[in-house]
């Protein structure tokens, strides 16, 4: 086989671009925005960014905001991706349920944590697995293929409880939910290594372009040989089993499954985790470590209001407000504003 | 309205065999039961202490489940109309739009007893209502609270229900009364936890960083025992001990918080109890074979549940009603 | 060609319309006359629908004017339009199917009597409209239970009613069937003997010498040629609107066999419903020209070769070795490449960068777990950036910035990343720059020097013929003709097209 050779200079070859300084970190709309949110806790309750050493591992409200937040930030990690794609998935909530009333009631039946553990991701590999079958091979629109499991999978989730709260004392699932690692929550921990490991795996391998390229223009991805299908399968069964890991934490912190409120609106609470990490609904370019801190965001708000002393009705208020300066922040419009007042030559 | 009364606070799942002896006339009966759906446990062992009462009475009881929608109850009493019931069970999913289909139920001479929550309309469209009364629960807690805590200073944290619902509010304000006018009691924070157990143990978690690790906590007051459950958790991950340094005191008296009392880690719960139908089939009995018409509201008794009540008792005979 | 009985109604003059940096339309004339039907012809992309929708309302022109009746107008929309008397009928009726024929007919304008709408009279006065296009229809059944040749009547009635002096009619036979096609064309001559002006879009060739009286002719936006048909012949018209003012120089000597190496790829009876088994090879070193027009299946032949739509029957040989195509990811791993005729929806991923639009095709060969990283991307993309003279100020930038040619090219890259044995080309120089046309023509000849196999498809016959060592031609979903070596010339080719049979089958 010849190569066409396409008549070769010696090229030159335009320099690699400067990685982007760490100051571009510190001025994304996200991480301003987290920090504004912390610093009007800190303002609301003095002792905000107080952590103490107690029981063999840390303890105080920042610890709070990460642990609490972990089970979303952990569903954002894989709604990133599908949102990536152009896809929704609004069964994750309904998956939590459905993974945690399989882990308890599977350790309450005799079962070795191990294996109800394996049978817990298991099922949120199915139900993914079964919302990525909805999308590709039916071709069903991503927002309907995904309530199907989202109305149903609550449903099915009290048919495994039986619809009681099924508790359970297995030391194993209870350090899933409760337990730390060298000082830190569990749940920030396997967070943490979910974000870095996902991350590293988009970004390390071509999954993450291949992704984007999907998300971008599906037809055209299918005319330059991407299997997009195949990526959407994977992509769907991802977020199945963040969902179900998600349910595994949720489930071992209150040492029991609750099929009726067990991850109740988290579907919701995960996409904005990622719209606010700048991944549009439209697909394309994604950030999972910004989805993170979007769940972060959310985390942190909330905890700030139960520290508050405002009264609960102004929950939604004070919330939604918030998110709606964040986009505002990130919309286009200002960012072109942003721009206009900077001084020609400041932003270089 | 004394008989109706003492039918009452003899309804607990001690008192079946009370009721029964009054309610030999319903044996046989047909009675149709139109249930909401099994959206908590609380719904589920309803459901199964009804049928259990019934079964215990002798009545043909028709159940349908609405899954939560009005239509599906306007359906199934239709349906009952049509077989010509001796009498309906309604727990109505919503307050408004039933006048139809009760006025069609009058007009075929069946009574209908709504239970567990009231309509909006006319009195007359049915015979009585069953309910509990939510305030009196939040008044019983307090009381239990005030009694228990003496003249010490204490400063109270409150889990309310969702924010807007019914029990939230009244549950709230019947405890508020019960507390009104003693100084040495408290309210220092009230937040929502949704009725659920992980936002009742995120709730609490904040309280006990906002105050002092917990210190200046003396009494948790939780509008439910899911949230009391997950309360509990999230105080002994502070380090501190309920039941003992934070009391807990709470409404509904499901299974678990039994379980928590025989642990030492729960004080008091207010039961709302699961069996409306004993003093709606008891109300019947009275009109279908006396014709005696009953108060048009009756009302539960609302009991107070310590750990001197026999918690372990308590949560085995509960264990298996769905809660 | 003087008529002295014309008599202009709608004029538009030096009429220009630019869409970003593409001119769409480029000082076009255009007169519709009373008693007149107008037949407006052109490929994809020659400014048809731009021209017919500025002539509507639907867009304004940035240069030029229209005339009513001499008069200047400047339409808002296709309801100002509209009171100026200029109505539309477009191929897919545009009417509201669940409600009746009569309700449709005076939608918006239904008579009334004491402010409530009078449906007796609505009805009686549908029947009577309807009769005078000889349909006596049901009025009060809803649209939806009649064909689309009657719904098209009914719209055409409809706007006639609305507008009363000129009728555009869009591709309005595109769904019907020979007799229903009769029938309407029955209803415009009435309404041209009545003195309508009649502007006619179609590119079934056949029904344009059947109705109209006049032609107008477009490519690449700008006028052809505009003039009575009674002077024209078929072949006249093909010609015109594939052109064959030579720009190119065309060295069939140089090309004929001379450089052409072994056998490529093979297509034995290749086939699928609607389009006609065929056999085609293609060489190494050779570029197979495929000339035909709008809907003559040349797309369709494209799309089954790259596996884009699956085969029903035939076999694909790649270097003498039979492969399967099934998807395009196939097709991709025997080494094919696809430059695809519409390029924002099929070929460009408009928020990636232009690097990696480049590595994207490569990188899908090579598998989610071989990832080129930033290095090899770089150099890649700066390779055929520079190989294919890709104009954009860095790599980084996301290719929807870049012009029509230069992401013609960067598409044209990837293709030559995944160093390709055979490359087909769905219209290269759709909507690219006419400037930029000759640059892709030199392209396409240098990849043939370099030994790659292209199959190219072109409506712009100069340009096929500038670059094809052999031409198929394709007519009604068939491979009708192959013209090699010096048979290679546009008069040839527009004869095949038209089908003078004789000619054709040199």
């Amino acid at each position: 086989m010849t190569r066409p050779t396409v008549d070769i200079r010696p090229t030159t070859q335009p320099p690699l671009p400067p990685s982007r300084p760490l100051t571009h970190f510190f001025t994304r709309p996200q991480v301003i925005a987290l920090a504004a949110v912390l610093l009007v806790n800190w303002i609301l309750f003095p002792g905000f960014f107080t952590i103490t050493w107690q029981d063999g591992r840390f303890f105080g409200s920042l610890i709070d905001v990460l642990n609490r937040g972990a089970p979303v930030a952990i569903l954002a990690i894989g709604m990133t991706m599908v949102i990536a794609t152009k896809g929704v998935d609004l069964s994750v909530g309904a998956v939590m349920a459905i993974s945690g009333a399989v882990a308890a009631v599977m350790v309450s039946s005799g079962y070795p944590a191990w294996i109800a553990v394996l049978a817990a991701l298991g099922t949120g590999l199915i139900c993914g697995l079964w919302n990525g079958i909805l999308v590709t091979v039916l071709e069903i629109q991503p927002i309907i293929a995904t309530l199907v499991l989202m109305v149903a999978g609550r449903g099915l989730a009290q048919l495994v409880t039986e619809g009681y709260i099924v508790t359970f004392s297995d030391p194993v699932l209870i350090f899933i939910g409760t337990g730390s690692f060298l000082g830190f929550p569990m749940p920030v921990v396997i967070a943490a290594v979910m974000m870095i490991a996902a991350t590293l795996i988009v970004r390390r391998t071509a999954l993450g372009l291949l992704i984007e390229a999907v998300g971008v223009n599906r037809s055209a991805a299918r005319f330059a040989g991407l299997s997009a299908g195949a990526l959407l399968l994977i992509v769907y069964t991802f977020a199945g089993l963040c969902a179900a890991i998600s349910g595994l934490i949720v489930a071992g912190d209150i040492r029991g499954a609750d099929a009726n409120n067990a991850g109740l609106w988290l579907e919701l609470d995960a996409i904005l985790a990622v719209v606010i990490g700048g991944t549009s609904l439209m697909g394309g370019r994604f950030s999972i470590p910004m989805a993170v801190l979007g769940a972060m965001i959310i985390q942190a708000m909330n905890t700030g209001i139960l520290i508050s002393g405002f009264s609960p009705q102004f929950n939604l208020v004070v919330k939604s407000a918030v998110i709606i300066v964040i986009l505002v922040m990130q919309s286009p419009l200002s960012a072109q504003l942003f721009r206009r007042r900077t001084p020609p030559g400041a932003s270089k | 309205m004394n008989v109706f009364k003492t039918l009452a606070l003899g309804a607990g799942l001690s008192g079946l065999l009370l009721s029964a002896a009054y309610a030999e006339g319903l044996q046989g009966k047909v009675i149709g039961f139109s249930q909401i759906g099994s959206e908590s446990g609380w719904r589920a062992a309803e459901t199964s202490v009804t049928k259990q009462v019934a079964a215990e009475l002798g009545i043909d009881l028709k159940f349908a489940d609405a899954q939560q929608k009005q239509e599906n109850q306007i359906k199934a009493i239709r349906g009952f109309i049509a077989q010509g019931v001796d009498a309906i069970l309604v727990a109505p999913v919503v307050a408004t739009g039933w006048e139809e289909v009760l006025t069609e139920a009058k007009e075929a001479n069946i009574p209908v007893v709504l239970l567990d929550r009231g309509i909006e309309g006319p009195e007359d469209l049915y015979l009585t209502s069953v309910a509990s009364d939510q305030v009196k629960e939040g008044r019983v807690a307090g009381e239990w609270l005030v009694g228990a805590v003496g003249d010490k200073q204490c400063n109270v944290v409150e889990l309310q229900g969702t924010v807007g619902s019914s029990p939230a509010i009244n549950r709230k304000q019947g405890f508020e009364e019960a507390l009104a006018g003693k100084a040495n009691l408290t309210i220092t924070r009230s937040q929502t936890g949704d009725f659920t157990r992980s936002k009742g143990k995120e709730v609490m978690e904040g309280f006990i960083k906002a105050e002092d690790g917990g210190k200046n906590i003396c009494a948790v007051y939780a509008h439910n025992d899911d949230m009391a459950v997950g309360a509990i958790q999230a105080i002994k991950d502070a380090g501190l001990k309920p039941g003992t340094d934070i009391l807990v005191v709470s409404i509904d008296a499901v299974p678990d918080i039994f379980a928590a009392m025989v642990a030492g880690e729960a004080n008091a719960t207010v039961e709302l109890t699961p069996n409306m139908a004993g003093p709606a089939f008891a109300a019947l009995d009275a009109y279908l074979n006396n014709g005696t018409v009953p108060e048009k509201f009756i009302i539960t008794e609302s009991k107070l549940y310590t750990p001197a009540d026999d918690p372990q008792g308590e949560y085995d005979r509960r264990k298996g009603l769905g809660y | 060609m003087s008529e002295p009985a014309a008599r202009p109604v709608l004029e538009a003059r030096g009429i220009v319309k630019i869409f970003g940096q593409h001119r769409a339309l480029d000082t076009v004339d255009f007169t519709a006359n009373a008693g007149e039907v107008h037949a407006l012809l052109g490929e994809n992309g020659a400014g048809k629908s731009t021209l017919i929708k500025i002539l509507t309302g639907a867009y304004q022109p940035d240069g030029g004017e229209l005339l009513l009746d001499g008069q200047p107008i400047s339409l808002r929309d296709p309801l100002h339009g509209q009171g100026y008397g200029i109505g539309t009928v477009y191929q897919e009726v545009n009417l509201l199917p669940n409600r009746s024929v009569a309700e449709n007919l005076f939608l918006g304008r239904q008579p009334t009597r004491f402010g409530l709408v009078d449906r007796k009279k609505i009805d009686a006065q549908a029947r009577e409209l309807l009769s005078r296009y000889g349909l006596d229809i049901d009025v009060r059944a809803e649209l939806s239970e009649y064909s689309v040749a009657v719904q098209q009547i009914v719209a055409i009635a409809r706007a006639v009613e609305l507008s009363g002096k000129v009728l555009v009619l869009d591709e309005p036979t595109a769904s019907l069937d020979r007799n229903e096609v009769q029938r309407l064309f029955e209803v415009v001559r009435g309404l041209k003997a009545n003195g309508l002006a009649i502007i006619f879009i179609t590119h079934f060739l056949d029904q344009v010498f059947d109705l109209a009286d006049r032609v107008t002719i477009l490519r690449n936006g700008r006028k052809v040629a505009s003039q009575a048909l009674d002077t024209l012949n078929t072949t006249d018209v093909v010609r015109m609107m594939l052109g064959k003012d030579v720009a190119f120089e065309h060295h069939p000597t140089a090309l004929a066999g001379a450089t052409r190496g072994q056998v490529r790829v093979a297509f034995k009876g290749l086939n699928r419903k609607g389009l006609l088994p065929f056999d085609l090879t293609v060489h190494e070193g050779e570029v197979v020209g495929v000339a035909g027009l709008l809907g003559s299946g040349r797309t369709e032949v494209a799309r089954l070769m790259f596996g884009v739509d699956g085969s029903d029957g035939g076999q694909i040989l790649v270097d003498g070795q039979p492969v399967t195509i099934r998807n395009p990811a196939q097709a991709v791993a025997a080494g094919f490449g696809f430059c695809p005729e519409d390029r924002k929806i099929d070929g460009i991923f408009g928020d990636l960068s232009v690097r990696e639009n480049i590595i994207i095709a490569l990188q899908a060969k090579l598998g989610w777990f071989k990832a080129l990283n930033r290095e090899d991307q770089v150099e890649l993309a700066g390779r055929y950036a520079e190989a294919l003279d890709i104009r954009a100020a860095n790599h980084d930038m996301p290719v929807k910035l870049l012009s029509g040619g230069n992401q013609q090219k960067v598409i044209l890259a990837r293709w030559l990343a995944i160093d390709p044995t055979f490359l087909i080309l769905d219209e290269p120089t759709r909507g690219i720059d006419v400037g930029a046309h000759a640059e892709i023509v030199r392209t396409i000849n240098r990849l043939r020097e370099e030994g790659l196999a292209l199959f190219v498809i072109s409506s712009e016959l100069d340009e096929v013929v500038a670059y094809s060592n052999r031409v198929v031609v394709m007519r009604d979903r068939e491979m009708v003709a192959e013209l090699d070596g010096d048979a290679i010339a546009p008069d040839a080719i527009v004869q095949a097209i038209a089908g003078t049979p004789q000619e054709a089958r040199s």
